[in-house]
């Protein structure tokens, strides 16, 4: 028997997907193919284009930052507010419309799949985030591995100009906007929003220092948004149906409104997506997963990726959003939960995990170029039941070194996270890797 | 979009003898209109030579620098950062084994010890044949089908060891 070829899906069907409580995916096909141009078009497609594009960009603004879209690449910062400082007007050049489609955070796999499928409703969310920012280009960063989803933007895109929804005096309004499609070469950092920004100008993928911001400069020193894929696909709904109504969604579970796509990896009986409300809480998310596979029990879970805080089986009854997760000592991050079970050893997963940080850091700050593969040559060592003592003072004082305010970016804090929070909960196991010394053969000279 | 600069007439060569494929420099043409300066192009330019030698020979980097009005140290840093730039050459077919959290919870070293042994090769090598390559990628975006892994335009996932025969099978 040979492997599947895989094909990304949402466990959701048809019936339980619906316009007014599914914004992100309730267009999508039940066989999992791609929803073309005519598709999406009698899906309601483009219709918050047509309504916004007679307005005025501001009145975009204004509705983002009341229905509070907080930004789901991770940071969860709110698309509203980064909108609104965006230099905009006067002699200012119009800047860019960047999505950050490099997705990349180990354990997320979320926006591949509106790629795949649903390439209108981001390209149409993209239009809508341009004008808001009266950008005059819009660029996709699309990670280089994700090639059925480059088909999928490549038609979607040619598909959207030929029908006039990109391109000159789009729909009538007398807004001009096009997209191009980015494909990267490799490299988690990619997905830094001025990383990205160094790579999009054709540089290697180091962050720059901020301010200035990327909205005041960014992509050749012109005002840049960079917005996540699910952010912007959260566009056209709020723009549709209102901040109210967007609000309303998440249903008295969350300060936050809205919809999230969450999802479960590790070992989960049935690991996959689903579109749910935000804060629902992450025992509900676990369950629809199924529970862990092989009848083990649950050790520790990362909320979303590999550069959130680890959290025990007692937090499970948290709400996944950003506020709760973050009270409890971690981060929502990209809301796509990785599921540790009770035999796995902490010191090998962080291994792994560092490993990856290590191999991923651009090299441009020393804590970060230096103390992620010393962090895993210490945690190799523990592994090995090799450790000496004081691996695990060192290992605390690394994970303060890779702190905020010491690098450029979040790259390195977010390494420190697991490290910190796994030294917390699961100290003894760490310990435990400490070799103890040999005794010393009697007679023998010190 | 601004102007930009005119493409040299000659185009660079060094001792290598390496010359772009007229094709591949409309490509790079193209490419470069989408952006406000030529740099922007510079990495598809990599990965255009890439598609065409299944490498990127040092000999391309001149002649990518002179074709789009660029420093040859530009484009050589730029070359030498991104991972899915192979500055070596590598086998008819590349394998890229995602070995982050999740295809790690799930047997990621049991494939890898799998694949490494019925290709006898490890990561980073090509196999005597030069079919296949084999390289560790981050988190490929499949996590619900983990442990997943790429040949080269295509994802798979799960796959167990014991599917690896008739998977590279599809691959001569």
């Amino acid at each position: 028997m040979s492997a599947a070829v895989y094909h990304s899906r949402l466990r959701q069907s048809a019936e339980e997907r619906r316009a007014e409580t599914h914004p992100l995916t309730w267009r999508l096909r039940e066989d999992g193919e791609l929803v073309g141009l005519a598709e999406y078009l009698d899906k309601d497609g483009y219709g918050a284009v047509r309504e916004a594009l007679a307005g005025d960009p501001e009145a975009v603004i204004a509705t983002m930052k009341t229905a509070n879209v907080r930004g789901r690449g991770g940071a969860g910062f709110s698309a509203g507010t980064k909108w609104g400082l965006t230099l905009t007007g006067g002699d200012l050049p119009r800047g860019y419309l960047v999505c950050n489609a490099d997705e990349m955070e180990p354990g997320t796999f979320k926006d591949r799949l509106l790629m795949e499928q649903l390439p209108h409703l981001l390209i149409e969310g993209m239009i809508l985030a341009g004008f808001a920012n009266r950008s005059r280009q819009g660029y996709v960063f699309l990670r280089g591995e994700y090639r059925r989803a480059a088909r999928a933007l490549g038609q979607a895109i040619d598909e959207a100009r030929e029908a006039g929804w990109l391109g000159g005096d789009i729909g009538g309004s007398g807004f001009d906007f096009d997209i191009a499609l980015h494909t990267g070469a490799g490299r988690y950092i990619c997905g830094e929003e001025t990383a990205l920004i160094n790579s999009l100008e054709g540089r290697r993928a180091n962050p720059r220092a901020k301010p200035p911001f990327p909205g005041q400069s960014g992509a050749w020193g012109k005002p840049t948004v960079v917005n996540n894929v699910e952010t912007l696909c959260n566009v056209p709904g709020v723009l549709r149906h209102g901040a109210d109504w967007y609000q309303g969604l998440s249903g008295g579970l969350s300060e936050d409104g809205g919809t999230k796509l969450f999802g479960v990896s590790g070992r989960v009986a049935r690991p996959g997506l689903w579109e749910l409300p935000m804060g629902t809480p992450a025992a509900e998310l676990l369950d629809r997963a199924g529970g862990l596979a092989g009848g083990r029990d649950l050790k520790a879970w990362l909320p979303g990726g590999a550069s959130t805080g680890f959290l025990l089986p007692e937090h499970l009854a948290l709400a996944l959003d950003f506020d709760t997760i973050g009270r409890a000592g971690s981060r929502l991050g990209t809301g796509l939960m990785t599921v540790v079970p009770d035999d796995q050893p902490m010191p090998a997963l962080l291994r792994n995990l560092e490993t990856f940080f290590a191999r991923e850091s651009c090299g441009w700050c020393t804590p970060c170029r230096e103390g992620l593969p010393w962090t895993v040559r210490l945690l190799e060592a523990l592994e090995r039941g090799e450790g000496e003592p004081g691996d695990l003072e060192r290992l605390e004082s690394l994970a303060r070194d890779l702190g905020p305010g010491r690098t450029f970016c979040a790259h390195a804090p977010g390494a420190a996270m697991p490290l910190e929070s796994a030294l917390t909960h699961f100290r003894e196991e760490f310990e435990a890797g400490i070799a103890r010394p040999a005794p010393r053969p009697v007679g023998e000279e010190g | 979009m601004p102007e930009t600069p005119s493409l040299p007439t000659l185009l660079a060569t060094d001792g290598d003898g390496f010359v772009l494929d007229p094709e591949d420099l409309e490509a790079m043409r193209a490419e470069r209109d989408h952006y406000e300066q030529p740099q922007a192009a510079c990495i598809e330019a990599l990965k255009i030579v890439q598609r065409r030698h299944g490498w990127v020979p040092d000999g391309a980097i001149p002649a990518v620098a002179s074709a789009l009005g660029l420093g040859v140290a530009e484009v050589e840093g730029v070359a030498t950062f991104y991972s899915l730039i192979f500055r070596r050459p590598v086998g008819r077919h590349v394998i890229l084994l995602c070995d982050s959290s999740s295809c790690f919870l799930c047997g990621f070293d049991a494939l890898r010890a799998a694949v490494e042994e019925r290709l006898a090769i490890g990561f980073g090598e090509t196999t005597a044949d030069g079919r296949f390559t084999l390289l560790p990628v981050c988190c490929l975006g499949a996590c619900d089908g983990a442990p997943a892994l790429m040949i080269d335009d295509d994802t798979f996932g799960p796959v167990a060891a014991g599917e690896l025969d008739d998977l590279l099978e599809a691959y001569p």
